[in-house]
């Protein structure tokens, strides 16, 4: 197990610096000059000159490379091009409200999928079952912001009950409204999520259903319900933690659209903002954070998954029991 | 009244289709039968009929009634599930064929066989660790506390049969059923498995429904047998007059399979120099 966690831990840093190296260039690949964003139409040449040497684009790109590098590995983030505050902070400050939405929105959606995707695999051949069948597809192809905007009319607009967007300026100090901001971007995100996760946890389920362990076990006396607590659960979650690590991970990624469509100041905006006004510190440094939670979410699965599956601690496939 | 009897059963599948028509045969106490036929006859269908464990879908009418003595006679075809739990793992149980994915893949072997032993004696603890420990020996396991610690995929497909024996003697049963119990296994392995079973069942005064394609096989282990094809009864009988006399068309060719199969061995024997 110590080896797993030295191996697996020096492949994170691996991916993390292979990840900075590619932000880094994908972002020089963009067309437009920071220096414009920050100067007013018709600024002569000497300005732009002085503008790049300002914020530092006038040195060559492995010199930049290996100054952001450095400063990455004091974990500083550098300052922003335009507010020249500096960005790690700012990235801490819309945590505060991207964080929340994450962890709040996957709650909902595992509370949501795990027993209603267990229902339709009971009753799969009922048409509850094809009902829930029916509507996760439907949730799977509804983009993210079209049911958000669904919510805003008819929760915000048409009933009044609950902000259209927005977050309070002093965060979290009253955390009922801080909820109350979040109620909805929570369950547009949280539905859509659960919608593809219902399909993974009812055939993870119909798998266990169908399993010869729990005809077994029913054989040998436990009831139903015994078997599949003793010996179903844990089967059907090794599938299942797999894609609740990849699920976490891309509604974190996903805040980018519903901040948007809900106006929050998080990690999401912050990084629209960015991209909008060229500011390079801000971009590497909210896609770097990024990078780093999907990289430690995708560790947490593997690690959940191994702890859970013995197969796994001993480098075999799952296909050979 | 016999520990078991089958009247008139019927299995129908969920688009209606008849899978088991009119099989019925009754097995006494401490007695012995084999069900005998081809892959798609409906022997596993009865087995698991029997044990009320049939999959979803699948309907059952007829009568099986199981009557060990010790609680009432017990009509199995529409039994309440509340019933049928208390009958399985104590009344009967089963062995099935295949022991690769019989186990649960992500408990240990002796945590799993700890759970009939649990459910049956109410044994904790020490005394329970105890009587997994004896339950592996029962079965000829010879490193019994590697077995015991290891994860189903880390022993023989032999091994994990002898363990799923051992759970369903650990709730001795007045009837064990045992479905095709040694097809998945190696052949020397076969033989070794079967003297097994063959002599447990003896020492315990268990009945014992048997269920094999094999013919060979079947005449070794059981007394009478039940000719099963297409889901009818074709053929039953003491096990020597079947072999000595088949009736059936299908029988016959049985036989002479079993008999050419066999003879082949006597003519390489033969032609040895």
């Amino acid at each position: 197990m110590i080896g797993y966690l030295a191996r697996r831990s020096a492949f994170l840093l691996l991916s993390l610096f292979l990840a900075a190296a590619v932000l880094f260039l994908l972002l020089r690949l963009l067309p437009g000059d920071p220096a414009n964003a920050l100067l007013s139409l018709g600024a002569t040449p000497d300005q732009i000159a002085a503008a790049r040497h300002q914020i530092g684009t006038d040195r060559p790109l492995p010199e930049q490379f290996a100054a952001w590098l450095g400063s990455l590995a004091t974990l500083d983030l550098g300052r922003s091009f335009v507010s020249t505050a500096p960005v790690g902070p700012e990235i801490a400050a819309r945590l505060v409200v991207t964080v929340p939405l994450t962890v709040l929105s996957f709650t909902l959606a595992v509370v949501v999928a795990v027993p209603l995707g267990y229902l339709a695999a009971r009753r799969s051949n009922t048409w509850f079952g094809a009902l829930l069948g029916a509507l996760s597809q439907l949730g799977v192809a509804v983009p993210v912001f079209w049911i958000g905007l669904l919510l805003i009319t008819v929760f915000a607009l048409r009933l009044r009950i609950l902000p259209a967007g927005g977050f309070p300026r002093d965060d979290w100090a009253d955390p009922g409204r801080a909820l109350t901001s979040l109620a909805l971007p929570v369950v547009t995100v949280g539905l859509v999520m659960s919608a593809s996760l219902i399909r993974y946890v009812r055939s993870a389920t119909l798998d266990v259903l169908g399993s010869d362990y729990l005809r077994t076990f029913r054989a040998l006396g436990s009831s139903f319900t015994g078997a599949m607590w003793r010996h179903g659960l844990r089967n059907a979650a090794v599938p299942v933690v797999s894609v609740l690590g990849i699920e976490l991970a891309t509604t974190f990624l996903g805040a980018v659209v519903v901040e948007s469509v809900f106006a929050l100041p998080g990690l999401g905006t912050l990084l629209v903002k960015g991209i909008a006004e060229h500011d390079y510190p801000v971009i590497q440094g909210v896609l770097f954070v990024s990078t780093f939670a999907v990289l430690l979410i995708g560790f947490a699965a593997d690690l959940i998954q191994r702890i859970i599956d013995p197969r796994l601690r001993h480098n075999l496939s799952v296909e050979a029991r | 009244m016999s520990l078991l009897d089958v009247e008139a059963l019927h299995v129908r599948s969920a688009d209606g289709r008849a899978l088991i028509s009119d099989v019925s045969f009754s097995i006494g106490a401490g007695a012995r039968l084999g069900l005998i036929g081809e892959s798609g006859s409906g022997k596993s269908l009865t087995a698991l009929a029997v044990m009320g464990l049939l999959p979803a879908g699948m309907h059952a009418s007829g009568s099986i009634v199981l009557d060990t003595g010790a609680t009432p006679a017990t009509e199995i075809v529409g039994a309440a599930e509340r019933r049928l739990n208390g009958l399985r793992g104590r009344a009967m149980t089963i062995v099935f064929q295949e022991p690769l994915t019989a186990l649960d893949p992500l408990a240990r072997i002796g945590r799993q066989l700890a759970e009939p032993i649990a459910r049956r004696r109410g044994l904790r603890g020490g005394a329970l660790r105890r009587a997994v420990i004896t339950a592996l020996e029962e079965v000829r396991i010879t490193d019994v506390d590697r077995v015991a610690r290891a994860y189903p995929y880390e022993i023989s497909g032999g091994q994990r049969q002898r363990v799923a024996i051992a759970m369903a003697l650990a709730c001795e049963p007045a009837l064990l059923i045992a479905d095709e119990p040694t097809t998945a296994l190696d052949v020397t392995v076969q033989a070794e498995v079967l003297a097994l079973l063959d002599a447990l069942v003896s020492a315990r005064g268990m009945a014992l429904l048997f269920i094999s394609h094999d013919l060979a096989v079947m005449a070794g282990i059981s007394d009478r047998v039940v000719v099963l094809k297409d889901g009818h009864a074709v053929e039953a009988g003491a096990v020597r007059d079947i072999v000595t006399a088949p009736r059936h068309p299908y029988t016959r060719s049985l036989v002479a399979a079993a008999r050419r199969l066999g003879g082949a061995l006597d003519t390489l024997t033969r032609t040895a120099p």
